[in-house]
């Protein structure tokens, strides 16, 4: 083993860098705040502002200190850190939905007739990004910055640029927040951010896509690991999606407000292609990167197939980017376009599945394990619930099931089958492998915690699809029904009426996933802390406890 | 590990490829078979699909495919069809001679209650209610009590030309803001929301009330009528009955006279056809209380 003979790191060039931009920051943030006539706009200068100033007071600290430069081994501070915000913002965004379902169900909650912030249309997105970018994107970055080290054999590179990625991501996290509150939007479904928190992102993305790329070149293995490739496709999609969506134009350097550079149906399907490949390349080829590192490592097998990995990795990434036109079937979009992106929906199906099939059969030889591990369950039950709703999303692609289907919460449905299932369950399961590991833990402090938090959470997994689903089905039967006469047999509100049981029991799914999730954060929060669960120190537990991953492959010494 | 040594995995008997990422190693197992044939009939059925339907862009349009199939054409077509069957059958609706006969006529009338429940839901249940119930402030259309009249003749007409509505011929009454507008002082409103709690048999005040009877008499009873139950060709409410637009409360009173009350319902001549407004004229007068 050589994990502690990594080179030693560059040296503190960066810290300037970091320093000039802070400064330019905070040279733009005073000139906007000052000149600035939109309110809302004042607001987010001053949070730049305020961070820009804690960032520069952080930097200085830490010259000062003079520690961290030319260390050799990992970098395991900003995945720490990274672990920590994917369980707040989780939690946030978690809760934030259990309120939105619970709004749906019943339309006068937290309706007051002057405060506009607690309205269905502002929350909504809060809770998307907030479970998407916030949850979902420090789940990424924490688990890419642990994974991308400990397979390249090497720290991160850019010294101080992961503290700079992990604090800038947080706030662009805040400033869209706010922003939703305030009731800055461009009103792009999962781009909702104003021109300048795009502009922040692409900064904060960029030195993301480089403090990768310079792991990955610096790395002590001859051969770049599968997962890195997945996480790789991810950051440099994403990126090129970010910045094409959001072109636009300002109505002025000091307003919030943007007009998009496209217009009509190309709007629309920019919107769209964007929209499909956030699906695909932030919420599947991501966390596939997630899988392909924390299944085989948890399980202690190896993956099963290296040539189905690379087939699926290139046909899953050639193809998804063509599928976005399934979003617009029965539009304006002209028909040509609706048969590309229902084809190549099709065409996706098997490319997905090899994911699933390299997950689950990389399980062989350890399915034993599932019924004493409950963390390894939670991945594999992810990854089920990934072949599940990555087959439900081409069926959905096609155009004449579409026709039922688009609009209904039958999407609602599908999309939490893969959120709460998929993309939930394999980062639940990654932070339960990585804090243990980074805290330097024998175990986590309780595993029967993590079986009631696998159970609660996906019997609410359970009642949420199959609620969207019923209720989706007969939303769309409900709307197409006409009678003898040819005249429509519902009235929407009819149809709106008809769905409020189902809308309770989503609203009760989401309020066990929550639950499950705070079970999580209590677990996790003693396992930091050093405790044992004193009913679970029987002699068999400790036993078991010792062959947890992380006591087999001894991870090197913690980084700071 | 030597690089030309094989590295056979012990579980499965399966060659891995020979590297080893943080403990992590990969077999090297072939393609399911049943992964990549099941990809293969899925490309197949993908290029059948483009061949047949619109797909390829080009420089001057895009192929149209072997069926030659036009969404946009089909739609249209559709919708054509289903307005002309509509229209056809709503027709008959006017060739009657009065709405007794549609009543009459079982055909007619399930025709109309058809029509009539499916524009009263796209049309009217967004301020009456899905049940033609009403809200505050917006009249229920179930009960037998009618502003303008519930025959067919005065729902059609209510239809056609609405209430305060930007139509010539619209219906047109005005409750005035007695308070705001100074026309009486404050102790006589006063008096009046007890001699109007009076009316509809409320617990009132006797000696407000017997104070308000002339202020009641001089202001209100022209529209109202001098025993309060109401005038409806103008429009007037009962206020007798203890049915109540805006609310019956003290404080609810005391708020239409202090700033009156202009409701408005709109004119539909211009959104819908005669023999639309006939049918949910049926469909509003079947609702409850049609006179």
């Amino acid at each position: 083993m050589s994990q502690h003979m990594i080179d030693r790191n560059e040296g503190g060039g960066e810290i300037a860098v970091i320093g000039a931009l802070l400064g330019v920051g905070v040279l733009w943030a005073l000139t906007t705040a000052a000149r600035t006539v939109d309110p809302l706009m004042q607001v987010h200068a001053f949070i730049f502002l305020a961070a820009f100033v804690l960032g520069g007071i952080a930097l200085g600290a830490q010259v000062y200190s003079g520690t961290d430069a030319n260390r050799s081994d990992y970098q395991f501070g900003v995945v720490k850190a990274g672990v920590i915000a994917t369980m707040f913002w989780g939690i946030a965004g978690f809760l934030v939905g259990v309120l939105i379902a619970s709004q749906l169900a019943f339309p006068n909650l937290l309706y007051f007739d002057n405060l506009p912030w607690t309205n269905f249309g502002r929350l909504r997105p809060l809770h998307t990004s907030a479970v998407i970018f916030a949850f979902g994107g420090n789940a990424l970055m924490a688990t890419s910055f642990y994974v991308v080290q400990r397979t390249s054999r090497t720290r991160l590179a850019g010294g101080m640029w992961p503290w700079f990625v992990f604090w800038g991501y947080q706030l662009f996290i805040v400033i869209a927040a706010t922003g939703y509150l305030m009731g800055v939007t461009q009103s792009k479904e999962y781009a909702e951010p104003e021109w300048y928190t795009d502009i922040w992102l692409t900064i904060v993305w960029v030195s993301y896509l480089l403090v990768f790329l310079g792991t990955i070149w610096k790395r002590k293995e001859p051969h770049i690991y599968v997962a890195n490739w997945f996480y790789l496709a991810f950051i440099i999609t994403v990126a090129m999606l970010h910045i094409v969506n959001n072109l636009a134009v300002p109505v002025s350097l000091t307003d919030t407000k943007s007009y998009s550079l496209f217009s009509g149906v190309q709007d629309a399907l920019t919107q769209w292609w964007y929209g499909h490949n956030a699906v695909g390349f932030f919420l599947t080829a991501g966390f596939l990167g997630i899988m392909y590192y924390f299944i085989p490592k948890r399980a202690e097998r190896p993956i099963y197939s290296y040539r189905l990995s690379i087939v699926h990795f290139w046909s899953l990434i050639f193809i998804y980017i063509w599928a976005g036109p399934h979003h617009l079937h029965y539009t304006a979009l002209p028909e040509w376009a609706q048969t590309l992106g229902m084809t190549f929906s099709i065409m996706l199906w098997m490319p997905s599945w090899g994911g699933m099939i390299n997950g689950l059969m990389t399980l062989s030889g350890a399915w034993d394990k599932l019924r004493t591990d409950p963390v390894l369950r939670m991945m594999v039950v992810s990854v089920a619930f990934y072949g599940m709703s990555t087959f439900e999303g081409p069926l959905m692609a096609i155009r004449s099931v579409n026709s039922l289907s688009h609009y209904t919460d039958w999407t609602i449905g599908h999309v939490h089958s893969g959120a709460l299932g998929w993309v939930g369950y394999i980062s639940f399961g990654a932070v339960y492998c990585l804090v243990p590991w980074l805290w330097n833990r024998r175990g986590l402090y309780s595993k029967a915690l993590v079986e009631w938090h696998f159970w609660i959470s996906t019997l609410g997994i359970l009642l949420y699809i199959t609620s969207m689903w019923v209720s989706g089905v007969m939303q769309g039967l409900m709307w197409r029904a006409y009678n003898s006469f040819g005249f429509l047999e519902y009235s929407f509100v009819e149809t709106v009426e008809a769905m409020h049981p189902y809308y309770m029991i989503r609203a009760l799914g989401g309020a066990m996933f929550l639950t499950g999730a705070l079970i999580m954060v209590y677990n996790l929060w003693r396992t930091a802390r050093g405790d044992v669960c004193e009913k679970e120190l029987t002699p068999q537990h400790t036993g078991e406890d010792a062959g947890v991953p992380g006591g087999v492959a001894a991870p090197a010494r913690m980084g700071a | 590990m030597a690089e030309n040594e094989k590295d056979i995995d012990e579980h499965s008997g399966v060659e891995t490829t020979g590297h080893t990422w943080d403990g992590i190693k990969e077999l090297n197992n072939p393609l399911p078979r049943w992964w990549l044939i099941t990809w293969y009939i899925c490309i197949a059925i993908s290029i059948v699909y483009m061949v047949l339907m619109p797909a390829w862009p080009g420089i001057h349009g895009y192929t149209k495919g072997l069926r030659n199939h036009s969404e946009r054409a089909n739609v249209a077509a559709a919708m054509a069809d289903l307005e002309a069957g509509r229209n056809e059958t709503l027709k008959k609706l006017l060739l009657v001679e009065s709405v007794g006969d549609i009543e009459q006529d079982s055909e007619l009338l399930q025709l109309s209650m058809a029509a009539g429940a499916s524009l009263f839901g796209d049309n009217c249940a967004t301020c009456h209610g899905s049940g033609g119930q009403g809200f505050v402030g917006y009249p229920n259309l179930i009960d037998d009590d009618w502003l303008w009249g519930g025959t067919f003749a005065a729902i059609q007409q209510t239809l056609q030309h609405g209430v305060r509505a930007d139509d010539p011929e619209t219906r047109i009454n005005l409750m005035l803001a007695y308070g705001r507008d100074g026309m009486l002082p404050r102790e006589q409103i006063s008096d009046l929301v007890e001699y109007v709690t009076s009316l509809s048999g409320g617990e009132a005040d006797a000696q407000a009330v017997a104070r308000a009877a002339p202020i009641f008499a001089q202001n209100c009873a022209s529209c109202h009528g001098a025993d309060g139950k109401g005038i409806q060709a103008q429009g007037a409410p009962n206020l007798t009955d203890a049915i109540w637009l805006y609310g019956g409360e003290r404080k609810n009173i005391r708020e239409t006279l202090q700033n009156g009350r202009g409701g408005v319902m709109p004119a539909w001549t211009s959104r819908l056809s005669d023999e639309q407004i006939v049918a949910l004229a049926v469909y509003v007068h079947s609702l409850g209380g049609g006179e």
